[in-house]
């Protein structure tokens, strides 16, 4: 569904990504873990269409990612991913306006009541059912994503993209936000890309890990060479050495793994 | 013994700190008054408190005898009115260039540049060309004011409009909004409580910009009247003039601070959620 053939994205002298090949069937969850500044997001923005890459392709579907953002691609943010000036309703019903054509994105008559229903049932799906009316700013962190969720969800992606979702989560709520995300991938079929720096969250959630890092090395010029994926494993059936050492790799001080 | 920095003022202390200094100013004055009529009855530098009392029953309660009218009101009347539309007319202007420079990098292209350099001419130089363009009539001063203002306003929308997170765009464009529903359904909505601030702050420069365009040529207004009677030294006249246009001043901006909670009660934390 998603390939890549020889990926670049260089900024100026700086290369951020560099020999990207990959492909990605329709339904899989791919997390995708480095340290910080190893090009995951950036990829993430690649196939979002906010950045272009600088050399290769990036293919939907054996067409060309279109270079801006669309429809057929959802995003959570891990903030600002709402619209504070809307209740939580209003944020849903609104993809819902956003999918017709028009000027004003409003929808009026049989479209909104319709529009409601659809938005009640789904905000209930991901447990906001009791927080209709309320604001943005009303809500706790873990709230204002599984409103990000829904939202994205109701305008039907074929790819989720998430870019450190639960980052700014507490523990107890990302693992219920885990639970959630898993059971609306399954329901909603969906193909998703997660970004995180919590290489637990990556390696338990999918069903296949991106690990980000630079191949090469020149201390000289630390930006002269990108970084590439690194291992690309299927979760579920990595030994715990593996997992020892991309933890290795991405932190100084490692913890034991706990399954 | 704690640092100054930590101390805070009980709240019944801290509105007696408040009305202080305006009571050290009445008494100041009544002193100085009463100092100078003990020594000339009819001075009209620091008229008392019976003198203006009169004036201000002269000019609101008692048809003028010349031409049948209650001065204060009249006055109020059209200053407001020319106020009013000057600001209206720069808040639309300013929301609409504001908002369309901010968020489409082409308009901003062309245009950022003239509104750059446009508010940077000072609006009183214009008014002769204003009174000559369009006569000394209400439009001249309407258009002083809202050209005064547009540049201003327009470039603090713009600027709003620039902050608002760029992951709200992306999403509305995953979502599949086009370019004008991310206009008036994401940015116009968040840019509202933004445009009561920026009127907020451009009222101070609404009131000179007509007052001065009132001293100037008018024959009617709340500046027209301060600056006719300062020929025969009215102070009486003029002090509860200044006192009602600072009280009106005070008004306006109090009510746009309480639509601006009343209507937007999501605008908290800057809009950012």
């Amino acid at each position: 569904m998603i390939e890549a053939i020889n990926l670049w994205k260089e900024y100026g002298d700086n290369v951020v990504l560099e020999r990207l090949n990959l492909e990605v069937e329709e339904g899989e969850f791919i997390t995708m873990v480095g340290a910080s500044g190893c090009g995951k997001s950036t990829f993430l923005n690649l196939l979002l269409g906010t950045q272009n890459q600088t050399r290769g392709e990036l293919l939907i579907d054996g067409k060309p990612i279109p270079q801006e953002p669309g429809p057929d691609r959802g995003i959570v943010f891990q903030q600002y991913s709402v619209f504070p000036h809307m209740t939580v309703l209003e944020n849903v019903m609104a993809a819902k306006a956003f999918q017709r054509r028009g000027i004003s994105g409003y929808l009026f008559g049989q479209a909104k009541r319709a529009a409601r229903t659809e938005a009640t049932r789904l905000l209930e799906e991901v447990g906001l059912g009791h927080a209709l009316k309320q604001y943005p700013h009303q809500l706790s962190g873990g709230m204002k994503q599984r409103l990000a969720i829904a939202q994205a969800l109701l305008g039907k992606p074929r790819v989720l993209l998430l870019d450190e979702p639960f980052g700014a989560l507490d523990p107890g709520i990302r693992a219920e936000m885990h639970q959630l995300v898993q059971r609306l991938w399954r329901e909603h079929k969906l193909t998703i890309f997660m970004v995180t720096h919590d290489l637990k969250e990556g390696f338990f959630l999918g069903t296949r890990l991106w690990v980000f890092d630079k191949l090469r090395h020149d201390p000289q010029a630390p930006n002269a060479y990108g970084a590439s994926i690194t291992y690309d494993l299927p979760v579920g059936k990595m030994d715990p050495e593996t997992y020892q050492a991309i933890d290795d790799n991405l932190r100084p001080a490692p913890i034991p793994i706990a399954v | 013994m704690k640092r100054m920095i930590n101390y805070k003022p009980a709240p019944v202390f801290n509105l007696m700190l408040g009305l202080l200094p305006f009571v050290l100013l009445v008494i100041l004055y009544m002193v100085g008054s009463d100092a100078r009529l003990e020594l000339n009855p009819n001075d009209k530098l620091l008229p008392g408190f019976e003198q203006i009392g009169t004036a201000i029953d002269r000019m609101a309660f008692e048809p003028n005898k010349r031409s049948g009218d209650y001065l204060l009101w009249v006055d109020t009347a059209s200053s407001l009115t020319r106020l009013s539309l000057g600001v209206l007319i720069a808040a639309v202007l300013g929301l609409m260039i504001g908002l369309l420079t901010g968020a489409l990098p082409l308009i901003a292209a062309g245009l950022s540049p003239l509104l750059t350099v446009t508010s940077l001419i000072p609006p009183l130089a214009l008014l002769p060309v204003l009174f000559i363009v369009f006569g000394l009539g209400e439009l001249s001063k309407v258009v002083l004011i809202a050209i005064g203002i547009t540049p201003f306003i327009a470039r603090d929308i713009q600027r709003r409009t620039l902050e608002i997170p760029s992951e709200q765009l992306v999403k509305a464009q995953t979502l599949g909004a086009n370019t004008s529903q991310i206009l008036v359904r994401v940015l116009l909505p968040q840019l509202m409580p933004k445009l009561i601030d920026a009127v907020r702050l451009s009222l101070g420069a609404g009131w000179l910009f007509l007052i001065a365009a009132e001293a100037i040529a008018a024959t009617d207004g709340l500046g027209y009247r301060i600056f006719l009677v300062r020929r025969y030294m009215s102070m009486d006249v003029i002090l509860p003039y200044v006192a009602w246009i600072t009280l009106l001043a005070f008004m306006f901006d109090q009510l746009l601070a309480w639509l601006n909670t009343r209507l937007y009660p999501w605008d908290v934390h800057g809009g950012r959620s």
